[in-house]
């Protein structure tokens, strides 16, 4: 039969061309993500230094750009100016979100008046009303404020609203039997049960702010990161421009893998569920 | 939700929702609301424009073409991540990385790449919807089930057919993706036009917002956001059919 | 079903008299507006006896349980305990979960506790009683363990000590066994029969497993499905005083199997 013996050839059912030791030593992560990265870095270069596009500076001179402006204190400054509407902005979205997200969990009539709002929020581009808000709000500090909330709440609220919900059924009814108040089936159950699926919501939204704050500072006034992607693009220094915009992606991602991290600890997937 | 032993369905909550925005608007309680009727009745004005039309027209093209980029280009990567071990290992972090990167940063670059017309509103669309729909996919391969596999080698299917046999059993994770990305598309549209902001609806909000017309300015929100619901309720609807029979795939 | 007939009109004539814990009376379930679960049900249970609810899928038999221990509420009729009519959970039943339903969050001991702890006892009662209870089941030295740390058969124990510890007059469990492995619920089945020696507490069992519910039961209320009724009632007679394998071998068990199997094939299909 050859074609059963073409089938353990196919590099996706077997094992690949990789012999014993060095397979072992692939197969550690740590090697694939820095050799994933080198490559990244290095087609960039050669992008770069191909000059298929004068707006498109190589990996080298974009690092250089970065570490003069961490030097001369521009980048620092920026982003402690961007995380200030970031920082208020997520702390109203988990107040307000992870409350309304519980609450419709919990109340069926909440349910019904609240869960067609934030189903809508989450499916529409939220990110159209910034420039309402800026319209009506001014330029300032409470536009950008609520550009963040825009963007992260809707997740986080349908997420612990599906926490809440999940609970299984058998563990509120065990905290019945044994004749448990509401508040006590609510606190002792529910919100346990709920939290790590509720903190999953919150990474998520968490990721929606930078998305949000940073669509903030380039629609609304150039503040912060906003202004230097704004303001060196305007001068045609690429590189610099690069450097801004990869910083604060590699700045989200890095804050979003540890609130990851985080989780993995906070809730082992061993204790998540029986 | 039961109401003196009426169901009532969920979508009937927006009507009140809708109310309690007119009485906002009436008294104007918050700046941010004018009267629903008054958006309403804009809504006719906005559409009626040679300038919407325009924009309606920028944005289903470049969001259609942005979108169907990305699902071949994203189930293609899917598969490949899927089924090639090395490719996964290097692709995957990559992929993770920008679903999870406030990708509106990177709209900047492209405008400078690609200019500030539709090719840019297209791969805005694009980076939006692809991570999501190749994330999906890779999971759906990798669930085929082994034993599905060893019967279609058992029987001597060929690699083309085996293949067609991975993509089907994977399709239910596939639609996800797409729902997904349907969703994600929409933003990119929106988002894409917003930075661009000469072309399309984000000229329009421009122009809607120098010349203070508020209630134009919620009726084309409306108006995008039936857009984005229509098209994830399309979708679903299309997701459940396949569910039928994902569900007996146990 | 020659031997099990007359029993019907025994224990009809018996549950009027005796002391019944908990009485059933003319029980309906209806599911939406047209499923039948439950068709006028009724039945009481003795004090100190273990009884078995046995039927296939479909026949209410764990809706008929959850009446009973007050999570739903029936259509018509009703439930009493000790002459009183249920409104809800009370402190007479205890629920075993067929999920076993512990807090993964928790350690064995505070799961065991948890019945005592929404009671508000103590912290140092409640864990004194519930560690008595974790040594009954037999799982000394799991105090500080976590649910994903034991077995599916230690898991249930957990259920069983939590159920014992607020000391009901009735444990109502619902498939206990039928998320553990065959082994271990022969163990565990054995192990129940002896807590019964201990332990004077009146049992309800929901089952789907004739044998299960042969071996251990005092009485075995048989339910047919769509809508659930009471098919039939039978008192295995059967000496548990003996070596447990013996029961297993015994002509009287082997013979009951068989009986029920007859009367429940048809439903089977």
């Amino acid at each position: 039969m050859p074609s059963m013996h073409t089938g353990t050839a196919d590099p996706g059912l077997s094992e690949g061309p990789l012999g014993g030791a060095l397979s072992r030593f692939a197969s550690m992560p740590v090697v694939w993500r820095i050799l994933s990265l080198a490559i990244f870095f290095t087609v960039w270069e050669i992008a770069g230094r191909s000059n298929f596009n004068w707006a498109f500076p190589s990996f080298s001179k974009t690092l250089m750009a970065f570490f003069e402006m961490l030097g001369d204190g521009s980048l620092g400054a920026a982003y402690l100016r961007t995380i200030e509407p970031l920082g208020i902005g997520l702390v109203i979205a988990l107040g307000v979100g992870i409350s309304a997200g519980v609450m419709m969990g919990l109340r069926r009539d909440v349910e019904w008046l609240g869960l067609p709002i934030f189903i809508t929020m989450q499916a529409a581009p939220m990110a159209a009303l910034i420039p309402l808000v800026t319209y009506v709000y001014g330029i300032g500090l409470t536009s950008k404020v609520l550009a963040v909330v825009m963007l992260a709440m809707p997740v986080i609220t349908i997420n612990s609203y599906k926490a809440v919900r999940n609970v299984p059924a058998s563990a509120v009814d065990m905290c019945k039997s044994f004749m448990g108040t509401r508040r006590q089936q609510v606190f002792k159950i529910i919100l346990p049960a709920a939290s790590p699926m509720m903190f999953a919501g919150i990474r998520l939204g968490v990721a929606e702010g930078f998305s949000g704050v940073v669509l903030a500072e380039l629609l609304i006034t150039p503040t912060g990161i906003g202004d230097l992607i704004t303001f060196n693009r305007s001068i045609a220094q690429y590189p610099h421009m690069y450097a801004v915009i990869t910083s604060i992606v590699v700045f989200a991602v890095v804050a979003v893998t540890l609130l990851h991290r985080l989780e993995m600890t906070l809730f082992r997937p061993e204790k998540r569920g029986t | 939700m039961t109401l003196y032993g009426y169901r009532i369905p969920s979508m009937a909550a927006l009507l009140v929702w809708a109310v309690i925005w007119e009485i906002i608007g009436r008294f104007e309680l918050v700046m941010l609301f004018p009267p629903f009727t008054k958006v309403l009745a804009a809504l006719g004005d906005v559409i009626s424009t040679p300038s919407f039309a325009a924009a309606a027209r920028i944005t289903m093209f470049s969001y259609l073409a942005g979108l169907a980029i990305a699902v071949v280009f994203g189930i293609a990567l899917g598969m490949l991540m899927g089924l090639v071990k090395p490719a996964d290992r290097l692709l995957n972090m990559w992929v993770n990385i920008f679903l999870s990167a406030p990708l509106s940063a990177l709209v900047p670059v492209i405008m400078i790449l690609l200019g500030m017309g539709t090719p840019t509103v297209i791969a805005t669309v694009f980076m939006f919807a692809v991570w999501i729909i190749a994330l999906d996919t890779r999971a759906g391969v990798q669930h085929v089930s082994p034993s599905l596999m060893e019967m279609s080698q058992s029987f001597g299917a060929s690699r083309f057919k085996r293949l067609n046999m991975i993509l089907l059993a994977a399709l239910p994770e596939i639609l996800a993706g797409v729902r997904l990305g349907v969703i994600r598309g929409v933003k990119g549209v929106v988002i894409g036009q917003l930075l661009v902001s000469i072309i399309g609806v984000g000229a329009l909000f421009n122009l809607y917002s120098q010349n203070f017309l508020m209630a134009h300015f919620w009726a084309l929100i409306l108006i995008l956001f039936a857009f984005a619901l229509s098209l994830a309720a399309l979708v679903g609807r299309l997701e459940t059919r396949v569910e039928y029979y994902a569900g007996s795939r146990g | 079903m020659t031997m099990a007939k007359p029993l019907v009109a025994e224990t009809a004539v018996r549950a009027e008299d005796s002391d019944a814990v908990i009485t059933v009376r003319g029980l309906h379930k209806v599911y939406g507006n047209s499923t039948v679960a439950l068709d006028n049900i009724d039945l009481s249970f003795m004090r100190g006896h273990l009884t078995s609810l046995l039927g296939p899928s479909g026949c209410g038999k764990t809706t008929l349980l959850k009446i009973i221990a007050g999570l739903l509420k029936p259509t018509s009729g009703e439930v009493l305990v000790n002459g009183k009519p249920v409104r809800g959970p009370g402190p007479e039943r205890a629920f075993v979960f067929q999920d076993f339903a512990l807090m993964p969050w928790a350690t064995v001991l505070r799961n065991a506790a948890f019945g005592l702890e929404v009671r508000g006892a103590p912290k140092a009662e409640r864990e004194d009683r519930a560690r008595h209870y974790i040594n009954e089941v037999g799982l000394a030295g799991f105090e500080d363990k976590y649910p994903h740390e034991l077995s599916g058969g230690m898991r249930q124990r957990v259920g069983l000590a939590r159920a014992l510890a607020v000391d009901a007059d009735v444990l109502l469990m619902d498939e206990p066994f039928s998320a553990v492995d065959e082994q271990t619920r022969r163990k565990f089945q054995e192990d129940l029969i002896r807590l019964r020696e201990v332990e004077n507490k009146t049992f309800i069992l929901v089952t789907h497993s004739i044998e299960e519910a042969v071996y251990l039961s005092d009485r075995i209320v048989l339910l047919s499905p769509r809508p659930g009724r009471v098919a039939d009632i039978m008192e295995p007679d059967i000496d548990r005083n003996v070596d447990p394998d013996l029961i297993r071998r015994e002509p009287a068990y082997l013979d009951l199997i068989d009986d029920i199997w007859r009367g429940l094939r048809h439903y089977v299909e």
